[in-house]
């Protein structure tokens, strides 16, 4: 029995995201995750890491175990907070273990029943839920992608239902007038579709960059605000500020959602010709974060200018300590912040990739399997002797991986093409 | 006048009828066979052959249980050829020519033969009914037989009618009468009811034909049989010769087509698109010069000659220019006219997995009658029919083959789910599961559930046993032989050095992995009886993906299991779409897996359909 896996609320941005778990591995992926496994039942709140390390999220973490969950299977329910990048970090994490999927519309409240854990009345309940999300999913699978996604997706179908054609033509009449070499045509079609996938993986994987968020500087001159600008982004003591120059010595790094981009700002230590070697080192790593960040804000004193090494097109200059000088942003009042945190959005906006037209996890899964399945029928073409039955299977597996983007194929509609192309029939 | 009762009675002598008839016996009941003329009991009416692919594999898997139509077949094969044999195993598929005098005669030999089955001549006019179940039939002399199970095979005589050109006449088949009355009968029942229509080419006389002038096709030196009794042909091997149309028989087509019935306007059944008349290919076709002709002899010592690739409604004047208008063909006699046959069919999705009609208890129903074509198709649903038939006579659970475990079950589900929308025929591409599905392991995977059943005989069921015992040894033999990345190198198959020692088992998953490669490691796993290697070695070529298809099996048997009765209703089952609801209660789905199959179902109307379900279960229990 697979462990499965699925976000459990809407998708979408939204204040909390559950992620659930069921199925016999779920203690395990909970101690990997977490890194000890909570008593049953209980609340708690774990900070959750990828595999590399890295921080995905500080979530609760609930536990029911065997004969006492929803599904009857041990359970594990992971409260996200709720960004698209948070969740599909985990659920991309989920992915990598094991015997876990993502779980089949539906399959949690299946495994539920068939353990008897439900009655009529409460699948009735969920039904409607169930019944939305897929309508919600159907209805995103045709409006989400754009008029070229939609003529990519049309193109996918036509050539692998001609691919398969052709093989089962091959295969089902083979004593008849076909074709007999039908290869060279078969691999045309389907080394167009690999090389559409590669590309949307691709894209996809560029994407990332929005996923693990976008680093902004904020960049100025020793004492102009800055920490105490990001405690205000922050909503919280995340710098320590002081009236005492050069006080941030280190980068202090802040994750936080800008109008539904996620952005990382830095507070780095205030650029001048220091004396104090710890401030020098914090300075150069200041300046080298800096350079490598998306974007900067730089805090400008009256008189000032932007270092002009490190500005680039498109970084925000503006004016600092707008209490005093009545202009600008000011940490403190919190004047001009919301501006500059719209500019921030508006600069940052305009560097989402555009292109990508595949972002949902369940289409980049579904877009990788069938890369692999339709890289295993070009393999078996190269190979000797005549295996086109594996080449088929191949080719069919990598349509039933691409089903939930295409849309159902079905025999139907190959042997539709078989007998609009050739002429069969003894 | 009443006859001796029976418990199943089965209407017509054709495929379907035949091993619908024979199944029953077989189980154990006494049965009839009720037909028209008794002499023509295994007519083969349209092209002189068994086999193919998809119909090779159901030949295979009626054999395996113990049905008539593989036997007969190999009684009959004048020209072995196994198609696709340079392709892999699951798609070869065993074909023959037949002697249609032989076919009959062994046909004939095994209906009569049997102690359990009688056979009485006459047309059935009329269907007994009684609270609601089926129990009997009237003939059109008045005569009862009154059966607890009936099964209808009536083929194309069920409201036939015969075109060439725009001449008319009803008929079942050439120079036969339908079977009006029961199709009025059927009509009467409020069945869905459609029409189809399939058609014949004219036969010729082969001493009229220039053979020396034609390209010959021979039969396979090795021939494979059909059935897993049988290891060598019975009669002598003949080769068929092969033609094409040309510019000018394309032509003749063209300026007479008014004159055709199909495109005269007066059928209005749907044909298939597998098998079209010469019209249909040189319209449809248009840019094609030149359509292949295979000219099959149709018995050793009869002088009639199948035409294969010219089926037309064309009048008779106008299909004797055509035939001589092609190479060889310039002086052929025409024996008789090909003709166009419409006939009446039942939706078959009135039918459960049993082939039985929901509306009317213990009517079954077989072969064209369900909207299907081929010999091969109506036998395996004959061999269903019968089975369930007599099942149902002997108080035992139905007879059912899921989708996972043969070409049957394949074929049942989707007459029953999907219904039909031009005559169906088998093809290997309909069978998801088409790698574990094969010709050659059909034995392995019905005989054992035959002889559970009790439609296996018993020198089959030792041949049979003694057949596993044996894979079995040799499995485990190739299984625990074991060879280093070096070895398996040296011996011709492609594997990574730094890879681990391998099973022999495992080599012959490659796909350079011979037998002969085997010979070579370890050549005292090679010891078995004749095929058993063979047999092996085709097991193991798809182990790899086989593995991978267990989980989908599983699921899809998992959903097969969960039975939804008859009486359940889907209408007013809260929360379900009013639309869903109406597909449902039309299709009405047997099972779970049936269920999901449907349409525009969602995964949420599955689990409010299996909440019900439980929460009858409990209520009853």
């Amino acid at each position: 029995m697979d462990t499965i896996y699925a976000l459990a609320t809407g998708q979408g941005r939204a204040g909390v995201a559950v992620i659930r778990v069921s199925g016999p591995r779920v203690s395990d992926v909970v101690t990997r995750l977490a890194g000890t496994n909570p008593s049953p039942r209980q609340a708690v709140l774990r900070r959750l890491h990828s595999r590399e390390g890295e921080l995905l999220d500080e979530a609760l973490v609930l536990r029911f175990v065997e004969g006492a969950s929803f599904t009857g299977e041990d359970v594990a329910e992971f409260h996200l907070h709720g960004g698209t990048a948070v969740v599909n970090g985990v659920l991309r994490e989920l992915s990598v273990f094991e015997g876990c999927r993502l779980a089949e519309p539906g399959e949690f409240t299946r495994r539920a029943l068939e353990a008897g854990r439900l009655d009529l009345a409460q699948v009735e309940g969920l039904a409607d839920l169930i019944d939305a999300e897929t309508d919600v999913q159907r209805r995103q699978a045709l409006q989400s992608f754009d008029g070229a996604a939609a003529g990519r997706i049309e193109g996918w179908r036509e050539a692998l239902i001609s691919g398969l054609a052709l093989l089962e033509a091959t295969i089902d009449f083979a004593d008849e007038e076909v074709p007999v070499d039908v290869m060279p045509d078969v691999r045309l079609a389907i080394s167009g579709v690999v090389g559409d996938l590669r590309n949307e993986i691709v894209q996809t994987e560029r994407a990332e960059r929005v996923r693990d968020g976008f680093e902004v500087a904020i960049l100025g001159a020793p004492n102009a605000g800055k920490s105490t600008l990001l405690n205000t982004l922050a909503g919280r003591e995340a710098a320590i500020t002081s009236d005492i120059a050069g006080t941030t010595r280190d980068v202090i790094e802040v994750r936080m959602d800008v109008h539904g981009i996620p952005v990382t700002f830095l507070d780095t230590a205030g650029l001048r010709d220091a004396e104090d070697q710890i401030e020098k080192a914090g300075i150069a790593r200041a300046r080298a974060r800096a350079g490598a960040a998306d974007l900067r804000i730089f805090l400008l004193l009256p008189g000032e200018s932007a270092a002009a090494d490190l500005c680039r097109d498109g970084d925000i200059v503006v004016d600092a300590k707008a209490d005093l000088h009545g202009s600008g942003v000011s940490g403190l009042t919190g004047l001009g912040v919301g501006e500059l945190i719209d500019a921030v959005a508006r600069e940052l906006e305009g560097r989402v990739p555009t292109n990508v037209r595949f972002i949902r996890e369940r289409h980049r899964l579904a877009l990788m399997r069938a890369l692999e399945a339709l890289q295993d029928a070009r393999d078996l073409m190269d190979a000797d002797g005549d295996q086109s039955e594996l080449i088929a299977e191949s080719v069919w597996t990598g349509v039933r991986a691409l089903e939930s983007i295409l849309g159902k194929v079905d025999i139907e509609a190959v042997l539709d093409d078989i007998f609009a192309r050739f002429c069969l029939g003894k | 006048m009443k006859h001796s009762d029976f418990e199943v009675v089965v209407v017509g002598g054709g495929h379907a009828g035949v091993d619908a008839a024979h199944a029953a016996a077989r189980m154990g009941v006494r049965t009839v066979l009720v037909t028209l003329d008794a002499s023509k009991i295994g007519v083969m009416s349209c092209n002189p052959a068994i086999g193919g692919l998809g119909k090779g594999h159901l030949v295979r898997e009626i054999d395996a249980l113990d049905g008539v139509m593989g036997r007969a077949a190999d009684r009959a094969g004048i020209q072995f050829r196994l198609l696709n044999r340079r392709k892999g195993p699951a798609v070869q598929g065993p074909r023959t020519q037949a002697d249609r005098t032989l076919y009959k005669r062994a046909i004939q030999d095994e209906v009569l033969g049997h102690p359990n089955l009688s056979v009485v001549d006459g047309e059935v006019a009329d269907l007994l009914v009684e609270g609601g179940r089926v129990c009997g039939i009237r003939l059109g002399d008045s005569s009862e037989i009154r059966a607890r199970a009936v099964v209808l095979t009536t083929g194309t005589f069920l409201g036939g009618v015969i075109h060439i050109g725009h001449e008319r006449r009803t008929g079942g088949r050439w120079g036969e009468r339908p079977s009006n009355a029961l199709a009025e009968r059927l009509r009467g029942l409020g069945l869905p009811m459609g029409r189809l229509k399939t058609g014949t080419p004219p036969r010729l006389d082969r001493r009229s034909i220039d053979w020396s002038r034609l390209e010959m096709q021979q039969a396979d030196a090795e021939p494979t049989l059909f059935s897993f009794l049988h290891d060598r042909p019975f009669a002598p091997q003949v080769a068929c010769g092969i033609t094409h149309t040309n510019e000018a028989t394309h032509d003749l087509i063209r300026s007479n087509l008014d004159r055709s019935a199909l495109y005269g306007g007066q059928i209005e059944g749907v044909g298939p698109r597998y098998c079209p008349s010469v019209e249909d290919k040189v319209v449809r076709f248009a840019e094609k010069s030149s359509h292949q002709i295979f000219l099959e002899p149709e018995g050793l010592d009869v002088n009639t000659v199948y035409p294969n690739g010219i089926s037309t409604s064309l009048p008779e004047e106008v299909q004797a220019d055509l035939v001589h208008s092609i190479v060889g063909l310039e002086a052929a006699t025409i024996l008789q006219p090909g003709y166009a046959i419409e006939y009446d069919y039942v939706d078959p999705r009135s039918l459960n997995a049993q082939l039985e009609l929901s509306a009317l208890p213990g009517l079954f129903l077989a072969g064209q009658i369900n909207g299907t074509t081929g010999y091969e198709e109506a036998a395996a649903q004959g061999l269903v029919a019968g089975l369930n038939a007599a099942a149902l006579c002997l108080g035992r659970d139905p007879v059912t083959f899921s989708r996972s475990d043969a070409y049957i079950g394949v074929l049942i589900d989707d007459l029953t789910t999907r219904g039909v929308t031009e005559p169906y025929r088998m093809f290997t591409s309909r069978a998801e599961f088409r790698l574990s599905l094969r010709a050659d392991n059909a034995d392995q995977r019905l005989t054992g559930k035959g002889v559970a059943i009790g439609c296996v005989g018993e020198e089959r069921r030792l041949r049979f046993e003694e057949k596993v015992e044996q894979l079995d040894i040799y499995r485990s033999k190739l299984m625990e032989a074991r060879f280093r990345p070096t070895e398996i190198v040296a011996a011709g198959v492609d594997v990574s050095m730094k890879g681990p020692a391998r099973s022999a088992w495992d080599i012959l998953s490659f796909p350079d992995g011979t037998l002969d490669v085997v010979r070579r490691l370890a050549p005292d796993t090679m010891d078995a009886p004749a095929g058993i290697m063979e047999q092996l070695a085709n097991d193991a070529t798809y182990a790899r993906y086989l593995d991978r298809q267990q989980k989908d099996i599983e699921m899809l048997r998992r959903d097969e299991l969960q039975e939804i009765p008859g009486s359940f209703s889907f209408e007013g089952l809260p929360g379900l779409s009013n639309e869903l609801a109406r597909k449902l209660d039309a299709t009405r789905p047997k099972n779970l897996a049936q269920a999901a199959r449907i349409e525009g179902m969602t995964p949420a109307a599955l689990n409010l359909i299996l909440a019900k379900l439980r929460q009858n279960a409990r209520r009853s229990a």
